[in-house]
């Protein structure tokens, strides 16, 4: 009974359109800002901001950059990794080299180097697809992976083959505490949620889907498949990029290759396939998730009075996540997304049942 | 000379050894069309029992012959392959019937997650020895062409060996077989091998069990080289350039892929290595896989792929 | 029978061959499209109708032979440029996009008159929020000639098959285009389906003056809305003409009988 439609009539495009058009959700969406960017800082403890609030944002924004190209476009990839490293890299490089680079523009030039390495990595997709366009993608993570432990540039010739930033600050303003962090990782997420989102509902974003579900087809329309494939790819290594910057300077401080290696890749493709391909939302549900599930396991048999080693923990988290993926991609391959929606689509009914 | 012929001989032998993995690869793609990235962790797992049931054997049964310990232990690392084999087929693949590719990828990516953790819980993480009584010091060779002669590992000559025997046993059990018949028949297509009577899934129960039998032969050879260990699985990965130089539905091409990845990565590795600043063995197999996708995506020996409108 | 006035010969198409591998799908095949008019091509099964169709769309390229439109000549044409040409087409095995509503299909229809950048997309600001409202209107008025109202934010692979051959039709209406290649429009409709079906094309024939090649097996649709008939078989053309010039033709009439008739 409150969430219903009526007398919520459309009379124009322009309403019809918007991202939210059911009024209780524009309100619902207004009051998670409202706790995420004000009540949240005030509120979490100190520990939260760094396992668990932080790591999400950032991942939550990669999940996303990843989703538009699995989930809209249809391209698989299995080298996220190394488009997060790329962009920490670079992004470092800038910081380092060049006096008094503002720290926004690092990390968006960042963005721009994992944009150009994820087109040229991107050019395969325009021959191949499934698992061929994965074997290329894997190229492209063990090249980036052994390009920046090998190449000193890249790393300033840095002895220990690690990198590190500090003292950052955002237009004269510190990011020093994690309040102070955890405010940047969101404002920057929803700066390209919305933007994302726009693509997605915009031309390019049926482009996009077109290619995934029929490319012949697509070309039939009009569409050019070369510049619908590449876009995916730059959109969406783009984000990623920004978001490896974040991860090296905001969540890790001090990095090696090995913080973007395939795990991290895999990993983000479960976050991508779990939350729901094709969906923006499902990309932060998928991030959650991912997110929550190590250290919900990690409490879990403390609440039942058992202890596991962290080994036997470690191995159980490999387990619950592959038996996820193939119960999901079994039972809801629109993942936790559509789960979500279709439990909206109750709620408009209750208290009916249909 | 002599170095380069040692190299080429060194890179040879490893990629027989990844030949192996490969070949439980293809066989999967060429009987269901499905691309097993779980492989790699197949091979892990059936190691993994090989390893432990040989230690376990003579504890819980009391006897202490090495060999019967062995035999035993393969028959038992076998049985648990084919209720992975059964479950797998029970569990995920029956419900995936006719999912694109790209679906079933996934499933077998969370299939590998899955029994990584698995293997590890059921088996334990140290690392394993298996001893099958491979010979473990090396021969030298040629001392009449060669000063000294050339450095050879017998191992990895019999590892050669039993993969060559694999791949006939294996291409023969492929061409003359009626089972073999009904495997290529689903590999086509499945509601067709359906409709006319195939039991989709006896069929893949089979050739899961025969990968897996594949799986543990590699297991084993791979295993007594190295030792069981995790990273295994992560070694397996480079099935993947092999089979796409080889050909995804070529068993001889998961041969003639291997060599190729091996030499190429061993060469790679001594002559180009120092330009680059080593250690480009972690790449080199992959960016080939890359090109020859660009190229001839079939691979050499694989059937042309066709996108029918 | 439309009451338009047919024009001159819009769509050329001489002495295309095609084979495939071994197998030859056409055979010098030669015959033309005038503007404004319904040419049907009919023909037994395998008579290569639909490959037809292929050639002059883009998906296959013949090997020899070539197409006009509008006095250019092509030989090799990729897809795309024969759709900024104006030629538009359905596909007998339906080729939409499964994962996307109705409307969202018929706007991937208007892609090539949409013109803002990327930039300007995800901004989704000002030029852009207007030139996507302006493509929706004009999407909105295909939905309401097609009647389709009731469905245009249903996923399409939901739609009973009827309505996803209506969308196809949108889709392929959304690109305003002058030459219309429908294949095999009806298949797979009752009665009533085709009496709608084959209103829409008259109708679209007649409102807008797109010229309609359409690929058709019922005899009775075809004798009632085409002007002209190409009759094919084994790759080769048999027949030309006006619908009862070619009905009476001996060798269409053994082509579907088989001889001894």
């Amino acid at each position: 009974m409150f969430y219903r439609e009526n007398g919520q009539f459309k009379s124009s495009y322009r309403a019809d359109q918007q991202i939210f058009p059911i009024l209780q959700d524009r309100v619902l969406m207004l009051a998670l800002l409202v706790f995420a960017f004000a009540v949240v800082p005030l509120t979490a403890p100190e520990y939260w901001f760094r396992a668990i609030l932080i790591p999400f944002l950032i991942l939550s924004l990669a999940a996303l950059g990843l989703n538009i190209l699995v989930g809209y476009c249809g391209q698989i990839s299995l080298g996220t990794g190394a488009f997060m490293a790329v962009g920490a890299y670079a992004a470092y490089n800038f910081h380092v080299r060049i006096d008094g680079m503002p720290l926004l523009l690092s990390l968006l030039l960042g963005g721009l180097c994992s944009t150009a390495v994820g087109v040229l990595f991107g050019i395969p997709s325009l021959r191949i697809k499934g698992l061929y366009l994965a074997v290329a993608t894997l190229a492209a993570q063990f090249f980036v992976d052994w390009a920046f432990l090998r190449i000193n540039w890249f790393t300033n010739n840095s002895s220990s083959g690690s990198v590190s930033v500090s003292s950052l600050s955002l237009f004269g303003l510190p990011i020093e505490t994690a309040v102070q962090k955890y405010l940047l990782c969101l404002s920057l997420l929803v700066v390209f949620a919305l933007m994302a989102k726009n693509l997605v509902r915009s031309s390019i974003g049926r482009e996009w889907m077109a290619m995934r579900d029929m490319d012949v087809a697509a070309a039939v329309i009009g569409i050019r498949p070369v510049y619908a494939k590449l876009t995916a790819f730059a959109v969406s290594s783009f984000i990623v990029g920004v978001a490896g910057a974040l991860w090296g300077f905001v969540h890790l401080g001090t990095w090696e290759p090995a913080a973007f290696n395939i795990d991290r890749s895999f990993q983000l493709l479960f976050m991508v396939i779990i939350g729901g391909l094709g969906s923006i939302m499902g990309s932060f549900f998928g991030a959650a998730f991912i997110v929550l599930l190590p250290i919900l396991l990690n409490q879990l048999p403390g609440w039942f009075g058992i202890t596991i080693s962290t080994a036997l923990a470690s191995h159980l988290e490999f387990m619950i996540f592959g038996a996820l993926i193939v119960f999901f991609l079994i039972v809801e391959p629109h993942g936790l997304a559509r789960l979500w929606s279709t439990a909206k689509e109750k709620l408009r009914l209750w208290p009916f049942p249909h | 000379m002599g170095f380069f012929l040692e190299t080429l001989f060194g890179g040879l032998m490893v990629g027989m050894l990844y030949s192996l993995i490969a070949i439980g690869f293809v066989l999967i793609y060429k009987a269901s069309g499905v691309f097993n990235f779980a492989q790699g962790a197949m091979v892990l797992f059936a190691a993994l029992a090989m390893a432990r049931f040989a230690e376990w054997l003579p504890r819980w049964l009391g006897f202490e012959s090495l060999v019967l310990a062995n035999l035993l232990a393969f028959v038992a690392a076998m049985a648990v392959m084919i209720a992975v084999a059964w479950l797998i087929e029970r569990l995920v693949l029956s419900k995936l019937v006719n999912q694109e590719g790209i679906t079933l990828l996934m499933a077998t990516l969370g299939i590998a997650y899955f029994l990584d953790g698995l293997g590890q819980t059921l088996f334990g993480n140290d690392i394993y020895k298996i001893d099958v009584g491979m010979p473990k010091e090396p021969m030298m060779v040629l001392e009449s062409v060669f000063e000294g002669g050339l450095l050879l590992s017998r191992e990895d000559l019999i590892a050669a060996l039993v993969a060559a025997a694999l791949v006939v046993v294996l291409a023969l059990f492929f061409q003359k077989t009626s089972t073999g018949r009904a495997l290529r028949a689903v590999a086509d297509d499945h509601q067709a091998a359906q409709s006319i009577g195939i039991p989709l899934n006896r069929i893949w129960v089979i050739v899961w069990s025969v990968a897996g039998f594949a799986a543990l032969v590699a297991g084993i050879i791979w295993g007594s080289k190295l030792g069981v260990q995790f990273s295994l699985s992560l070694v397996a990965l480079k099935a993947l350039p092999v089979v796409i130089l080889g050909g995804l539905t070529s068993i001889p091409g998961a041969i003639i892929g291997g060599l190729l990845i091996g030499v190429g990565e061993k060469l790679s590795e001594i002559y180009l290595g120092p330009m680059l600043g080593g250690g480009i063995e972690i790449w080199f197999a992959y960016v080939l896989a890359l090109v020859f996708l660009l190229v001839r995506p079939q691979g050499l020996f694989g059937e042309k792929i066709i996108d029918r409108v | 029978m439309s009451n338009r006035k047919v024009g001159d010969v819009i769509l050329d198409v001489k002495n295309i061959s095609l084979s495939f591998g071994g197998v030859k799908a056409l055979t010098d095949i030669s015959f033309d499209v005038r503007e404004h008019e319904v040419r049907a091509i009919i023909g037994p099964n395998g008579a290569g109708k639909s490959s037809m169709l292929n050639c002059i769309n883009g998906v296959y390229q013949p090997q020899q032979g070539e197409i006009t439109f509008r006095g250019q000549h092509f030989k090799h044409m990729n897809s795309r440029q024969v759709a900024e040409m104006g030629v538009a087409r359905t596909f007998q095995n339906l080729a939409l996009f499964k994962g996307m509503s109705v409307l969202d299909n018929i706007m991937t229809g208007r892609n090539l008159k949409m013109k803002c950048g990327l930039l300007a997309q995800a901004l989704h600001w000002g030029p852009a929020e207007r030139e996507e409202i302006a493509q929706r209107e004009f999407v909105e008025r295909i939905i309401d000639f097609l009647e389709i109202q009731l469905h245009r934010k249903t996923p399409v692979g939901r739609l009973p098959y009827g309505l996803q051959k209506r969308v196809d039709l949108g889709r392929a209406l959304a690109m305003e285009p002058q030459v219309l290649l429908l294949d095999e429009p009806m298949a797979g409709m009752n009665v009533e389906e085709k009496q709608d079906m084959s209103r829409f094309i008259l109708d679209v024939n007649d409102e807008f003056g797109t010229t309609i090649v359409l690929i058709e097996h019922d005899m009775g649709v075809v004798m009632d809305i085409s002007d002209r008939v190409v009759v094919l078989d084994y790759g080769k053309k048999i027949g030309d003409g006006t619908p009862h010039e070619v009905r009476n033709n001996e060798d269409v009439i053994r082509a579907y009988l088989g001889t001894e008739h």
